[in-house]
């Protein structure tokens, strides 16, 4: 623990992610102590407020105080994009391994299987899965594992592919090793780095194409106040500026802050580029 | 193994991914919407028994579902993607109308990506920890981290309402006429029609889109090339080039760029997935007349076959992208060529 916040303190991008991360997930838990507002409550006397002291961040076309609104968003973007990346990095990731290493009619049979799901454009693709199941915010969640998955079973089979010709695996080989052992302990490790780089990188995408999935009303239901959704109801008051760069900026910081993050644990998981 | 036969032996494992596509697409619009017949015609036609009649005819929807993928097959190879509900056009129609203009938006873009995201991710690597490496890194996570829409809305604020320095959506300013049709292109076409006025009103339009779509791509090639070119340059077989005495500009060029080019490729690759996905949210705010904001009225307005029609379509252009990865990787990598 100690270490992990020397290494923090030595890594002011990672540190200042890690900051803004905790400080919006802070604010998602405690939305209901600290939004100054109730964020489903109209009054339209209010409506369209210019940023002011009652309203920090303005107000939108119903009154809805957009501050209060940001923070509970928090509670909608935040779990759907981690537990989707999740998922979609294990799958991705266990399929794109033992094709990587089995190779031949195997490999050949599950990157025809990943690349039937690649060739179908991203949001098109988790449009049709969210239409299908039906709009909201599990459905979409599910749309964007489909659509991700495909992305990690391709680098990690290349990651596979690249590693396992190196003379430590075939090493391993001629000690006796089995081959689940080779691919779990000696071969994994190598690509976890990357993999990882990679997932941290996908948790914005993720939050992203969740809010592409809600701006075309394929997420949560039209009043709840997710990010998204916010932004693409600001859209159509274009002078009212505030309703859509608030939710964006939440966005923007919380997708970097995750960048900043993923970086700091590619150097530490790879103590190889860190030293230089 | 001689190319020809390696590309041969691609464009036959792309048949199934082309069969699988269409079967995917397929059970998608058939399977999937409560109500196929509701979801092909809309609400108004499904009235009229006879376009009833002739659709079930058209389709085969009388006969069971493996005969029914047959005969949306066979259509499918006419060229027949089915009606739009919205346009009242062939699916196919609406799309060769649309299609150009997506494609120019999104060629600048990828050069733009291409060019920008490369340089500043060699430069970065190669300067590591320098301050030049610093603002290239931060700009490349502005570029990953800021929604499209979002940069769209700041930009259009900025440049073309405050500012007045870009000009507003659209692929031209309402004043002028499109350039005579070749290509569908409007740069392309205006400049083979002479028409310098019209060119240059087109390249100014596709300024703001093309940054703001590229945002991303530039970002994750800038960084999966700095990441790629790190992992390259602390190579033994770099240190022996230079204590070989080579000049820096050959080491990395030549000795360190050549390797780290596989990484960039494959994420150049996957950089038109989502430059394609962006297109339907850029095109939209931008009011650009391609395929992106095509699927956005679409699916707002519920037009199944549309929705589903240009899917199918951009999912071909990628299994063709794909195949063009694949034909580089075996030109990149000599380790390739041997197996």
């Amino acid at each position: 623990m100690r270490n992990l916040f020397r290494w923090l303190v030595r890594n002011p991008f990672t540190l200042m992610g890690v900051i803004v991360v905790l400080l919006w997930t802070v604010g998602a838990i405690t939305a209901h102590w600290i939004a100054p507002y109730d964020p489903l409550a109209q009054n339209v006397s209010n409506r369209l407020q210019a940023p002011n002291a009652e309203h920090i961040w303005g107000t939108d076309q119903l009154g809805r105080d957009i501050y209060s609104r940001v923070l509970y968003g928090g509670r909608i973007s935040l779990p759907a994009g981690l537990i989707a990346v999740f998922f979609a990095t294990v799958i991705g990731s266990l399929i794109g391994a033992t094709a990587g290493y089995a190779g031949g009619l195997w490999d050949e049979l599950l990157m025809r299987l990943t690349e039937i799901f690649m060739a179908f454009p991203t949001i098109i693709l988790a449009m049709a899965i969210s239409a299908a199941l039906g709009p909201s915010i599990v459905n979409a969640m599910i749309a964007l594992v489909v659509v991700s998955w495909p992305s990690y079973a391709r680098i990690m089979r290349g990651l596979v592919i690249s590693e396992k010709v190196h003379e430590y695996v075939v090493a391993s080989h001629a000690m006796g090793a089995s081959h689940l052992r080779i691919l779990l302990r000696a071969i994994l490790p190598n690509c976890l780095s990357s993999i990882i780089v990679v997932a941290t990188l996908d948790f914005g995408n993720a939050i992203l194409l969740f809010a592409g999935l809600s701006f075309l009303g394929l997420g949560p239901e039209p009043a709840s106040p997710e990010w998204g959704r916010m932004v693409s109801t600001g859209i159509d008051f274009f002078d009212q500026w505030w309703m859509s760069i608030f939710p964006g900026l939440a966005m923007f910081t919380v997708v970097m802050a995750f960048n900043f993050i993923g970086d700091g644990i590619r150097d530490l998981a790879d103590p190889h580029t860190a030293k230089r | 193994m001689p190319i020809y036969l390696y590309i041969l032996r691609r464009v036959l494992f792309a048949i199934p991914v082309l069969l699988g596509i269409t079967l995917v697409a397929f059970v998608i619009s058939n399977a999937v919407p409560a109500d196929p017949m509701l979801a092909n015609l809309g609400q108004r036609s499904i009235s009229n028994p006879t376009i009833v009649e002739n659709f079930r005819r058209e389709w085969g929807l009388d006969q069971p579902a493996p005969v029914q993928y047959v005969v949306y097959l066979s259509n499918l190879l006419r060229g027949n993607l089915g009606m739009s509900i919205k346009s009242r056009r062939p699916v196919l129609e609406d799309l060769q109308a649309y299609f150009p203009a997506t494609i120019e938006l999104a060629t600048s873009s990828i050069v733009l990506a291409l060019v920008v995201g490369v340089g500043a991710g060699v430069i970065s690597a190669v300067w590591r920890n320098h301050p030049i490496d610093f603002v290239a890194r931060f700009i490349s996570l502005i570029g990953v981290s800021a929604p499209v829409f979002w940069l769209a809305i700041i930009f259009l604020v900025i440049f073309y309402s405050r500012l007045g320095w870009a000009p507003g959506p659209g692929r031209l300013d309402v004043r002028l006429s499109p350039p005579p049709y070749y290509t569908g292109f409007y740069t392309i076409d205006s400049a083979l029609a002479g028409q310098w006025n019209t060119f240059w009103n087109a390249v100014g339009h596709l300024v703001l889109p093309s940054l703001v779509l590229a945002s991303y791509s530039t970002g994750v090639i800038t960084r999966v090339t700095r990441s790629a070119m790190l992992e390259v340059l602390s190579q033994d077989y770099v240190r022996t080039a230079r204590s070989k005495g080579l000049r820096e500009r050959a080491v990395i060029l030549t000795h360190a760029f050549s390797n780290a080019r596989l990484p960039i490729v494959t994420i150049i690759g996957l950089s038109y997935s989502t430059l394609l996905t962006g297109a339907v949210l850029t095109e939209t705010i931008f009011a650009w007349p391609g395929i992106g904001r095509y699927v956005f009225r679409a699916s707002t307005s519920l037009d199944f076959p549309a929705i589903m029609g240009s899917s199918l379509v951009i999912a071909f252009v990628f299994v063709v992208m794909n195949l063009l990865v694949d034909v580089l990787y075996y030109l990149l990598d000599p380790r390739i060529r041997a197996a």
